[in-house]
């Protein structure tokens, strides 16, 4: 009954991951030139953009700023971002761009909704064609969109200039940083990708709902919308927030294989490049590179262990080629290959239910998110969460060898140790904490849409996926129930923030140190030792956290359905 | 709160680019460019709305071919998925149902595996294609209903492999048969 990986959609596979890597540089060190402000092509048909983005805003770009006045200008663009589109949904029936007559948000779902875009979740507890109007998806989310993914690069960017300023009080200029983001690279690559997608059949339109009468005569509404835009910064950004309920599995947001391919694409394509921009703006390639290929070998090794779970057959079903919850024009390989790209990536798109998948690719892609989404992650989030576990890995060496660590001639002290750890372990005891709540509560089990081992993998995922902000669900779970709303909405803020205060935090305090050259007893932070050796402390701190968790979960599931056992 | 109030400024300028000018702009170049694509790829037959190309649609007679089912029965403001993991009993059950069911309306033997498209629902709940495995699956139970002669009955197996979509560009994606628009091209078969 087992049906191998044909030999067309392993040639894909090969095909996407060739095009990815060799895209790397040519999007990295494009990228370097604009973060570092220095020439570019983009400048003779934007630039003007650019300086009136500045006057009609009244910012200096030029004026530096510490890292505390530097993080007091994240959290107020942030909290702006969060009240605004609280507020768009709570009055969006009062508004205009709503043909389809969708009445006003309620609060729970709204908050909920409000600090999942603002948080670059983008995890969803409503179906948008019966929720949201074109004007709230079109102002509101897809503008949040755009704003949390430049956070996470400006974020960063801060990072970066700690490590490389020497006795510097400063860590850069926000505004500058999140305009040239915003201008040069987030707003052509989308538009690009927003017409791609619209010639393959993704909607573009302010139109209202057509109805149908089908071919039975029965009548069949047609849900339209402003989607192709915000489906491209949906994916470009690693937010993947739908337009519509069922995400990329809806022939509206994913007409066509091509469009498809194009979508996995953009997933990973700016947070596999921004690793080569950080080895440009550190001066040392080969320092990104080494981050580089430690995300890479995690993906590859995950999804290895997925797409040969997903092609096994189910004892349990006697199912010939397991298509539930999976697209036709898609297949097997699309759906799992997606499925880790957008766990690895802080994205959370998906183009096949997750709920759905084998026990051990849902748990690939439940232990993806549980890393952290430091394998590659979000655009920015996922490097600086790396960098968190670089610090911790050259702590590490320095133990062993006796020596004060040090990182790019930084010394690393205690300081940036507990920055680091705060960072790792606030969302990790997130995920934990609420999820052993769901499960002592009666709301928390009374949401569940599967029972046994499954049932306790939907509260886990669901929270792995809200406190590491990657948006994706085991969608059987009731999401838009008081406990799972409000626990939810803390999760992800805490999530957000308890990672991105520390890591600033770090930048100014690295950015006041001096830069020791290398010596001898210096622990090389490039090469496979290295490589090897950050790929371990990645994954024995999320095997630590969590392997108890997942035994129960995925695992126990995998076991029970090798006997043929339901529930 | 001048941290506040600049912010405020600053966050409205941004808003109008990323919020208002550039979903417009996408929407003027797509309603031009790719005018029914944007529009949802509406299908209009003798000056009435069918349903789009890209949505399945509930078709149960015999006298067509059948689209892959939905768990949410094809509705489409919202439409979902089952989410129903691979140790569910209630998804056992229903694909156990299904396969029979499919059995007896295409006159399949027990022993001749099904396509399993057939008996799985899709994630969108609206996947608008098919194997072309099943749509073949179909080709008696349709001609049957129809009262086809032979010569008719190969005609709709030639529409079969006309209405068969490889992979994008040679190589993307699977290989698919668009029910909607075979089930039109059936009605016109003389």
């Amino acid at each position: 009954m087992e049906e191998p990986v044909s030999s067309r959609e392993f040639g894909q596979l090969i095909f996407f991951l060739v095009l990815l890597i060799g895209l790397t540089p040519f999007i990295g060190g494009w990228m370097a030139r604009v973060f570092k402000g220095e020439r570019h092509f983009l400048q003779v048909p934007l630039g003007w953009m650019e300086k009136l983005i500045y006057r009609l805003g009244g910012v200096d770009p030029t004026e530096e700023m510490s890292w505390w006045q530097y993080a007091k200008i994240v959290l107020a663009f942030n909290l702006i971002g969060f009240l605004a589109l609280l507020g768009l949904q709570l009055t969006q029936a009062w508004l205009p761009l709503n043909p389809a007559g969708q009445s006003n948000v309620e609060l729970g779902l709204a908050v909920n909704t409000a600090a999942s875009f603002v948080t670059n979740t983008n995890w969803q507890a409503y179906s948008g064609e019966n929720t949201m109007s074109y004007l709230t998806q079109m102002m509101g989310l897809g503008v949040q969109n755009f704003f949390s993914a430049a956070t996470g690069i400006v974020v960063l960017l801060a990072l970066i200039r700690g490590l490389t300023r020497k006795t510097s009080t400063t860590v850069g200029n926000f505004w500058a940083d999140l305009v040239r983001t915003s201008v040069y690279v987030l707003l052509p690559l989308c538009f690009i990708l927003a017409l791609a997608l619209a010639s393959q059949g993704v909607v573009q339109t302010f139109s209202a709902y057509p109805t149908a009468t089908t071919l039975e005569g029965a009548s069949q509404q047609i849900p339209l919308g402003p989607a192709a835009s915000q489906i491209a910064i949906k994916q470009i950004g690693t937010n993947g927030g739908g337009f519509f309920g069922q995400n990329s599995a809806h022939p509206f947001e994913n007409p066509t294989p091509l469009s498809n391919f194009l979508e996995l694409l953009a997933i990973l394509l700016l947070p596999a490049a921004i690793v080569y921009t950080y080895g440009v703006m550190v001066g040392d390639r080969r320092q990104g590179w080494s981050i580089y290929w430690a995300m890479f070998v995690i993906f590859i090794a995950g999804l290895g262990v997925a797409l040969w779970a997903e092609y096994q057959p189910n004892p349990a079903m006697d199912s010939l080629n397991w298509m539930e919850g999976k697209e036709v024009r898609f297949g097997t390989m699309n759906s799992v290959l997606w499925a880790c790209a957008t766990t690895v990536t802080s994205n959370g798109s998906v183009n096949a239910m997750h709920d759905s998948l084998s026990p051990l690719a849902g748990g690939v892609a439940m232990f993806n998110l549980l890393l952290g989404e430091c394998v590659f992650g979000g655009i920015g989030t996922g490097l600086y969460t790396m960098l968190l576990f670089v610090i911790i890995t050259v702590f590490l060496a320095g133990l062993m060898v006796g020596r004060t660590p040090e990182y790019l001639g930084k010394k690393i002290e205690a300081f940036e140790v507990k920055m680091s750890m705060i960072a790792v372990i606030a969302p990790s005891a997130c995920v934990l904490i609420f999820s052993a709540l769901a499960c002592y509560l009666t709301a928390g089990r009374a949401a569940l849409g599967n029972n046994g081992p499954h049932g306790l993998s939907e509260i886990l995922y669901a929270f792995a996926s809200m406190s590491n902000n990657n948006g994706s669900a085991f969608g059987g779970l009731s999401a838009n129930t008081t406990y799972y709303l409000w626990a939810g909405s803390v999760a992800m803020l805490i999530g957000r923030f308890a990672v991105i205060i520390p890591v600033l935090a770090i930048a100014g305090s690295l950015a006041a140190k001096k830069i020791t050259p290398p010596s001898p007893g210096t622990f090389p932070t490039t090469g496979p030792l290295f490589v090897v050796l950050l790929i371990s402390v990645v994954l024995i701190v999320g095997v630590l956290t969590f392997f108890p968790a997942l035994s129960l979960g995925p695992l126990i599931e995998h076991l029970l359905m090798q006997t043929g056992h339901t529930f | 709160m001048n941290t506040l109030a600049k912010t405020f400024r600053f966050f409205l300028v941004l808003t109008f680019l990323v919020g208002v000018v550039y979903p417009l702009a996408v929407t003027t170049i797509a309603q031009v460019f790719f005018h029914s694509q944007a529009e949802g790829s509406q299908l209009v037959v003798n000056g009435k709305l069918l349903g789009s190309a890209l949505l399945s649609q509930k078709t149960g007679s015999p006298k067509y071919f059948w689209p892959r089912p939905s768990a949410g029965d094809y509705a489409t403001v919202a439409s979902g998925a089952s989410n129903l993991g691979p140790t569910s009993e209630a998804l056992k059950e229903a694909i156990t149902d299904r396969v029979a069911k499919l059995r007896t309306a295409c006159h399949v033997s027990a022993e001749t595996p099904l396509p399993d498209d057939m008996v799985t629902t899709s994630g969108s709940g609206v996947d608008p294609h098919i194997t072309p495995a099943a749509a073949r699956l179909q080709i008696d139970r349709i001609a049957a209903a129809r009262n086809l002669t032979s010569a008719q009955k190969e005609q709709l197996a030639a529409l079969v492999t006309q209405f068969t979509e490889g992979p994008q560009l040679g190589f993307l994606g699977e290989p698919r048969v668009n029910v909607l628009l075979i089930n039109v091209a059936l009605d016109e078969l003389r």
